[in-house]
């Protein structure tokens, strides 16, 4: 019991207390926490992982300022009955330019991890403007005025630098030309060459068909390319992982 | 004044502890519950050394059983393939034709086509494939068909899609916008010509007016009696079927600015064949097959 005998100077001491509970509490902390830095299958390299570009990315922000998110996840996990609707179970590394992530335990709509090219663009102006009109049993707010809000891309060079801030690899060239490659993207007949350099697989078009770029191009653009880089059919995760 | 303690015949000896006349008993604790004490610590380690658990730097302890989320997933999956491999196997190398004369390998079809329409399919062509008219979704009840309803069609049609940019088979055809083309009083007279295939125009007069127009504008696709084509995937005109809405604006606004219906390839990545020829038996039993 000597050692035991010792904790009433703790218990004594209230400065002491504070430090060595800390102390306690930090290594639970560390123990958690400081794997995740360094643990294989949370920083698994995935071929085909780029930064959103910044079409999507703007899309991506609207999603997450209507709470796309409080009823969608994109998070497929591995499961049988998850992977047959939905695809390839979600990796880590596909996550890895999201601030903030899109993981979620709940679902009221289906999971959008790979909701990319799934459907028509056009179906998507149809679904987001009225989901009931294709599919009557659902409870989803509409979501038309989208269509209506032209955007510009006043502002995007400096949301590229702030997610570069958090770790995202943009580069000096992909922030000089946020601007232009926002414009392309949404431009059937723009030279798309550099885009497609700096952002590999990214899909141009006119999204809403409509004239201007609107919210709904963005929000389209975002939706067709989640879960589409990287190609399943080259890349095999590690089992064991 | 507190009662004196109840004893059993035995002494039990107490802690020592007395606090305001309370003292607590030594009592053995139950066997039983000390057993099982006992055995969930040794299953507690055992678990330990069988299954993932202490984190380490670059991974987890991977135990001895070598049980991962992932290679349980891979397990599950081969079982259930395994489960129908000989029947997949069965359904992707049958005639595409004759799989409806075989109960057995029809009957699988039609339940495994069902679960794949109602995880790909049903959110254009609805839960119960009345398809979406507002959206020009076809309906796959009826037995008119854009690109053909035999079952080697409805096949092609799920594998390769429909005007997409992804499948270079895709089936393939644009109509004009005729607004680019036609004056408006032109646009008129043939919109009534059309409504009269299938039943009153708007206005008779344009509508007779309208049938030079159609002969040189319209039917070489939808044909002269605008019976359709499904080689060119023009739609029949003439049986009161609308895929986009009969009405008079409706096909006013078709002719206008013409239609552009998408659909996406199934095949190769999302369905493999035997998934492809099981929905397609399963559209084609629907009703409208032909």
């Amino acid at each position: 019991m000597a050692i035991l005998d010792k904790h009433t100077i703790l218990e004594k001491n209230v400065m002491l207390l504070a430090i060595v509970s800390f102390l306690v509490v930090s290594i639970g902390g560390i123990v958690q926490i400081a794997p995740l830095f360094w643990l294989e299958n949370t920083i698994e390299d995935v071929e085909g992982m780029r930064p959103y570009s910044p079409l999507e990315l703007t899309g991506r922000d609207i999603y997450l300022r209507e709470g796309c998110y409080v009823c969608h996840s994109q998070m497929i996990r591995p499961m049988r009955d998850e992977v047959e609707r939905y695809g390839n179970y979600s990796l880590a590394a596909e996550s890895k330019y999201d601030h903030p992530f899109q993981w979620g335990s709940k679902r009221t709509g289906p999971d959008l991890a790979r909701v990319g090219g799934r459907y028509s663009d056009a179906w998507h102006v149809d679904h987001l403007s009225n989901p009931q009109a294709v599919v009557p049993e659902s409870i989803m707010p509409k979501y038309g005025f989208l269509k209506d809000r032209l955007i510009t891309p006043e502002n995007i060079e400096d949301r590229l630098r702030t997610d570069r801030m958090v770790g995202v690899p943009y580069t000096e060239e992909m922030i000089a030309n946020a601007k232009a490659d926002f414009k392309a993207q949404a431009d059937p007949d723009a030279d798309t060459e550099g885009l497609l350099t700096r952002y590999p697989k990214a899909q141009v078009r006119n999204f809403d068909t409509a004239a201007g770029i609107s919210e709904m191009d963005a929000m389209i653009a975002y939706l067709q390319m989640l879960g589409t880089l990287v190609d399943f059919s080259t890349f095999t995760p590690d089992v064991s992982r | 004044m507190a009662k004196k303690p109840k004893q059993d015949k035995q002494e039990v000896s107490t802690t020592g502890h007395t606090w305001d006349g309370i003292e607590e008993f030594d009592n053995p604790l139950p066997r039983w519950w000390l057993w099982v004490f006992y055995a969930t610590i040794v299953w507690g380690i055992w678990y330990v050394i069988a299954y993932p658990a202490w984190p380490l730097v670059n991974g987890a302890t991977a135990g001895y059983k070598g049980w991962s989320t992932r290679g349980q997933l891979e397990e599950r999956m081969t079982e259930a393939d395994a489960a129908n491999a000989e029947i997949n196997a069965k359904l992707a190398s049958a005639e595409l034709t004759e799989i409806p004369d075989d109960p057995e390998l029809n009957a699988y079809a039609v339940s495994a086509g069902g679960a794949v329409f109602r995880t790909w399919c049903a959110q254009c062509h609805g839960s119960g494939a009345a398809g979406v008219q507002a959206g020009g979704y076809p309906n796959l009840l009826d037995d008119d068909w854009l690109w053909g309803g035999t079952l080697d069609d409805i096949h092609y049609t799920i594998a390769n899609g429909i005007r997409n940019d992804e499948d270079p088979d895709a089936r393939w055809s644009q109509m004009p916008a005729f607004g680019d083309i036609l004056d408006s009083e032109s646009i008129d007279r043939v919109v009534n010509y059309v409504m009269s295939f299938s039943g009153e125009p708007r206005d008779a007069a344009a509508a007779s007016a309208g049938e030079e127009i159609f002969l040189n504008n319209c039917a070489a696709c939808h044909g002269d009696a605008g019976g359709g084509d499904i080689y060119q995937g023009a739609p029949n005109l003439a049986d009161a079927i609308w895929l986009y809405g009969g009405e008079y604006e409706t096909i006013r606004e078709t002719v206008t600015n013409a239609r552009f219906g998408i659909m996406p390839p199934m095949g190769g990545a999302d369905l493999s064949e035997a998934e492809t020829r099981a929905v397609a038996v399963y559209v084609h039993q629907l009703g409208g097959g032909m």
